[in-house]
């Protein structure tokens, strides 16, 4: 009995994480799978769906067109050279080329560095759906204007020249993973590269036809309604899949990307109530997604108590922002990109060094965690990412126009995309 | 008294409504309607398969004015919607017996 308990004991202790690590764990392997299926499900249709109820009915159509075409060609990149550039090799903005076209990929495969409990094949797809969604986000800042073939261009420069490096400088083994900026599941990766190429976008292309002005509402709110509660639900995915294990890492995760939704959409909603009187669903809506963009980089680090601060400074200050963007500086960033995302995702990678647990949070060379060191090392992230997508946002938009024209012509805009561009309408009548 | 009725193409409506405000216009009256003139309907694709839509979408306005002032606002309407492009739509003129004002029941000139 006693040996049996001896054996017991040894088999416990060896059985540690790293001794896992070299093998599949299906648990693992299953939840991740599931995570990839509900963040492309955040993209198609979520966000094309919310993004084609905010346009108006003629360019329905060249939204959802948008999205799904991005999603396609970001999936081809991606094989092509977008993972190995992403994830292979130790530079400091690019990795190298060792798996392009996924030539190193086995089958039996594991994946290397913090996701070693599940195929590689896997952690390459999971990845690829986050590559789909930033791209897909930032159609949000030249709906409505920007002439197909030359918004296929531009989103294959941008995942090339501004993605795949924040992705390799952050979650790849780049500069800012070096320097210990904490980024879950994309803060800056994701959000604010988005965000700040949406202002960028918007500022080259110059504002819609009309802007500013009462012609430019949503022309079906129930559609925008339905294609938030997809992003809610696929957020489950992208934050708490961004765990990498079924444990308890994703379960907080889950949580906290929960409660600071709910929080978000409350707080946008009140804050809109007091200013315009009343409620209303597309505030609603919208606040939710600040809530989530919020605490994506934060998901990983943060509990309950902090995602309840998190979803309130989400709803407001990203309401505010949209308010001073539209209203004030007189930009047409057509959907409020960069107020509720760039904001919003900036807002987390800054807040996480405050709210973050003890312990969890102890990265960089020394292992002790300080809040204050930790702010000023996710200050130098956001400015590094913020300052790179600036320059590389515009040459691959500058780059774009040398090869095609940019924007419809002004009786095109008129319209619509839905017809011009495509030849189909979204409604018969 | 006329009723001025203008079919027009509905990226130009911001421009006529403007130029008819300033003109001094109180009251328009505003339809989205579908038809075809020259310009015919277009085509839309199915599948790789063409199909006619065989109307366009047009605005229609419908002012009431004086005798005397349609004549100017027949001009404001052709020249803030021209765009000397096929599918610039058309003006009809025609004589209205009386007119009243619900709330008040000022009939004529004074329902204008």
């Amino acid at each position: 009995m006693k040996l049996l308990n001896l054996c017991l004991i040894l088999l416990t202790t060896v059985s540690s994480p790293t001794i896992f690590a070299s093998e599949i764990n299906s648990g693992d392997t299953a939840w991740i799978l599931t995570s990839t299926a509900l963040v492309l499900l955040m993209t198609l249709p979520g966000l094309a769906l919310f993004y084609g109820g905010l346009v108006r009915t003629k360019n329905v159509l060249s939204v959802l067109m948008q999205c799904f075409a991005i999603a396609c060609i970001v999936s081809v990149l991606w094989v092509l050279y977008g993972y190995s550039l992403s994830f292979y090799g130790e530079g400091n903005f690019f990795g190298n080329g060792d798996a392009l076209f996924l030539s190193n990929i086995a089958r039996d495969g594991l994946s290397v560095g913090y996701a070693t409990s599940i195929p590689e094949s896997l952690f390459v797809i999971f990845q690829m759906t986050f590559a789909i969604i930033t791209p897909a986000l930032v159609v949000g800042a030249f709906a409505e204007r920007m002439k197909f073939p030359a918004m296929c261009l531009f989103s294959a420069l941008w995942l090339t020249l501004v993605y795949i490096p924040a992705c390799h400088m952050v979650w790849g083994g780049g500069l800012l993973a070096d320097w210990g900026v904490v980024d879950l599941a994309g803060g800056l990766v994701v959000h604010a590269t988005c965000g700040v190429a949406a202002l960028v976008v918007a500022m080259v292309l110059g504002p819609r036809k009309g802007f500013p002005g009462p012609s430019l509402v949503p022309h079906n709110r129930p559609m925008v309604v339905m294609g938030a509660a997809f992003l809610w639900v696929g957020w489950f995915g992208f934050n708490a899949g961004s765990a990498w294990t079924a444990g308890t890492d994703a379960g907080m995760a889950m949580l906290v990307t929960h409660i600071s939704a709910a929080v978000g959409a409350l707080t946008w909603m009140t804050a809109e109530w007091f200013k315009t009187g009343k409620p209303t669903v597309v505030g609603i809506a919208t606040g939710m997604v600040a809530g989530l963009a919020t605490i994506t980089p934060a998901s990983g680090t943060v509990g309950p108590q902090g995602a309840l601060l998190i979803g309130f400074l989400a709803g407001s200050v990203c309401f505010y922002a949209t308010q001073l963007i539209k209203g004030t500086l007189k930009i047409d960033d057509s959907l409020d990109v960069f107020p509720v995302h760039g904001v919003g995702g900036i807002m987390g990678i800054l807040l996480l060094s405050f709210l973050g647990t003890k312990g969890i949070l102890s990265v960089g060379s020394s292992g002790d965690f300080n809040p204050i060191t930790q702010f000023i090392i996710q200050l130098k992230g956001v400015g590094v990412i913020v300052l790179w997508t600036v320059i590389f946002t515009w040459i691959a938009i500058k780059a774009t126009s040398l090869i095609t024209s940019l924007r419809v012509g002004e009786e095109d805009e008129s319209e619509g995309l839905d017809l011009i561009e495509h030849n189909e309408t979204g409604y018969q009548n | 008294m006329k009723l001025i009725s203008a079919i027009i193409k509905p990226f130009k409506l911001e421009e006529v409504r403007q130029a008819l405000i300033e003109f001094g216009v109180e009251g328009l009256t505003i339809s989205e309607v579908k038809g075809f003139g020259r310009q015919k309907g277009h085509t839309e694709l199915y599948r790789g398969a063409e199909y006619t839509i065989d109307t366009l979408p047009k605005i229609k306005l419908e002012i009431l004015a004086d005798d005397n002032d349609a004549p100017s606002i027949v001009d404001v309407i052709s020249k803030s919607a021209n765009t000397e492009k096929i599918g610039d739509g058309k003006i009809f003129i025609t004589s209205v017996d009386d007119v009243i004002r619900i709330r008040t029941g000022e009939t004529g000139g004074d329902a204008i």
